[in-house]
């Protein structure tokens, strides 16, 4: 046929880009290649030499940017790219009802690509959840950023270092004999505190997994709590080992599904976080969204093309029905009306782009949910409205249908290392749910309404949650001794 | 009269579940009336390859949005009329074609496909 690529011209075309616009091989390599160092460069987020760790999840957006990432590492010095990566692999088989021989077999398959792609490699288990420290709902507090040179000035005195002859003092990981190092390295298991069995995660953490998501009723919830356990585990894995930065791979076409699945969730206030380029919410380990320009027909086709390696798992919600969650029905919506309008996916993703993370008020940060981390939506004061009421002190707590309601348990759990007695009055509640539901947004709240009990729920939720619990307490029982300052804020200790 | 074709049909990136997981296919498509294009060869398909849940891969006469469709390499886009002749041809299959279904018709599914029968894509 006539055609020709828009671009150079010459070369015969292979892909339609956007509306109309027919690429060949070697242009759409180089845009969609352009298009990832545009990305990182534009944003200069990610400082030389910091350990970045890539959120892996065999799926084609996430392959394709590890593979952008390998590509981008062994370039020529003058272009290439400047920081340490590893990856980091969930197999999230037990929350998706896979067989354990089918869960070995996509490892298998795993382990290979992560072979072949050479970085030091992290391969975890969802399961491990369950062995979690209260410690990672925590956000700390993270570097000053610096002003606006720093990044500036922190690549010159890089690049200034690498003419610096081999003896005196190697850089961390830049060059190529200390990434050979790694290679040969056992794979990282880090410690969780559970023992497991030649790297394997211990059976009572998969049944236990296999519990919680039994236990959910909806689709929707699933989701989401998978997405918000898997997240806690990245972060977990990401601090153990030093890295700064967590790279996902998530498309443009897949933020657009995103964004509008996440207002229909509850969560329009985080919006921000939740679909822009960078995630700070968790303090010192920074979440940053690398693909989010490329198209899912962009990653498909570069995929295709240039034989990049991925490794295809079902998820929790493969083959499911088109109304079987939020996200599945708004994915469906999305997809159906860009064929209508192709310029869909591209709208909502440019509004994504607008949203701005400033805080309310100007406030300092408030309250966290104790599940997204995000500061909690939440005006205490406006009781009018029916968040308020629920969140008031005075509101009688909510009851769970009679029928679920746990058998009258302690609430507090010994060897936690609290003070005796502590937690009766802060949960001296009719039940420890209650202690949880207040700590989370409303997003999270809505979410949980489908987990008919708590108790399947991975120990370090519920440590933290009664933790919080009995601290606001405390801190109300104690607040007309505290030393106010000048603004009239009360400080804790 | 359209003669007997032969083709290699390819499911992946998640397409292949709805085939037994059977990812190639080299078929004949049989002597008919019409020529082959695509239209009809997803009405062949569904009739005597497809295994389950004909909703996730097949939408009316095309294929469900998200299901991306290469024909010998190429996007399956470049092969529609872009003359403006309406309503735009479904495109004829050449000779010895290799089609390959990408996508997974599951959960955040592969790009766009943008071509329905009947409708004009592009204004």
């Amino acid at each position: 046929h006539e055609q020709k690529c828009v671009k150079c011209k010459e070369g015969p075309p292979v892909v339609v880009i956007r509306a109309g616009d027919a690429f060949c091989r070697d242009c759409f390599k180089a845009f969609y290649v352009h298009k990832f160092r545009a990305m990182l460069g534009k944003n200069r987020l990610i400082f030389p030499g910091e350990k970045v760790l890539l959120a892996w999840s065999g799926g084609p957006s996430s392959s394709s940017m590890v593979w952008q990432v390998l590509e981008g590492l062994s370039q020529d010095s003058a272009k290439r790219l400047r920081f340490v990566p590893g990856v980091i692999y969930v197999d999230e088989g037990a929350a998706c009802g896979q067989s354990a021989e089918d869960r070995a077999e996509t490892l298998a398959q795993v382990k290979l690509v992560l072979q072949t792609v050479g970085f030091p490699w992290h391969l975890v288990a969802l399961e491990e959840v369950f062995g979690l420290p209260p410690s990672v709902l925590c956000c700390s507090v993270p570097e000053p950023t610096g002003a606006e040179g720093a990044y500036k000035a922190a690549v010159d005195s890089f690049l200034r270092q690498q003419h610096v002859p081999q003896g005196e003092g190697a850089q961390d990981g830049s060059s190529p004999a200390q990434e050979q190092g790694q290679l040969c390295q056992p794979p990282m298991q880090k410690p969780l505190g559970l023992p497991s069995l030649a790297g394997s995660p211990a059976a009572a953490q998969t049944e236990a997994l296999s519990r919680l998501f039994h236990s959910v009723k909806t689709l929707t919830a699933k989701e989401e709590l998978l997405q918000t356990l898997r997240t806690h585990l990245i972060l977990h894995v990401a601090r153990a080992h030093g890295y700064s930065k967590v790279m996902t791979g998530e498309s443009c076409t897949r933020l657009a599904v995103k964004l509008m699945t996440n207002l229909a969730l509850g969560r329009g206030a985080f919006l921000a976080w939740d679909t822009g380029f960078s995630d700070e919410r968790h303090g010192d380990v920074v979440l940053v969204r690398p693909m989010r320009d490329h198209t899912l027909k962009e990653v498909a086709f570069y995929n295709r093309l240039f034989a990049v390696p991925s490794v295809f798992t079902p998820a929790i919600d493969t083959k499911a029905p088109e109304k079987a969650s939020i996200h599945r029905l708004m994915e469906a919506f999305l997809l159906r009306l860009q064929t209508q309008f192709p310029s869909t996916v591209s709208t909502v993703y440019r509004t994504s782009e607008k949203l701005a993370k400033a805080p309310r008020d100007g406030r300092a940060a408030g309250p966290r949910c104790l599940l997204c981390m995000c500061a909690l939506d939440v005006d205490d004061a406006d009781s009018a409205t029916a968040f308020g009421a629920q969140t008031s002190p005075h509101f009688s707590p909510m009851q769970p249908p009679a029928e679920a309601r746990p058998p009258p348990a302690p609430c507090c759990v010994p060897g936690v290392g609290r003070a005796q007695g502590c937690c009766r009055g802060a949960c001296g509640r009719e039940n420890p749910h209650v202690c949880v539901i207040e700590q989370l947004c409303y997003g999270c709240r809505v979410n949980m309404k489908d987990l008919p009990s708590l108790d399947p729920l991975p120990p370090y939720i519920l440590a933290e949650a009664q933790l919080r619990s009995q601290r606001a307490h405390v801190l109300q029982e104690v607040q007309e001794y505290l030393i106010v300052d000048s603004d009239g804020e009360a400080t804790e200790s | 009269m359209a003669a007997p074709l032969s083709v290699e049909v390819e499911f992946g990136g998640g397409a292949e579940l709805l085939f037994d997981g059977v990812k190639k296919h080299q078929v004949t498509l049989p002597e008919q009336e019409e020529p082959w294009d695509i239209r009809n060869l997803l009405v062949w398909i569904k009739k005597n390859l497809l295994k389950e849940r004909p909703e996730l891969f097949i939408q009316g006469d095309s294929v469900r949005p998200g299901i991306l469709v290469l024909i010998n390499d190429a996007d399956w886009e470049l092969l529609v009329s872009t003359s403006g002749t309406f309503p735009p041809l479904a495109p004829t299959l050449p000779a010895l074609a290799h089609i390959e279904w990408l996508g997974n018709p599951l959960p955040y599914s592969s790009p766009t496909l943008s071509w329905e029968a009947g409708t004009v894509l592009y204004p």
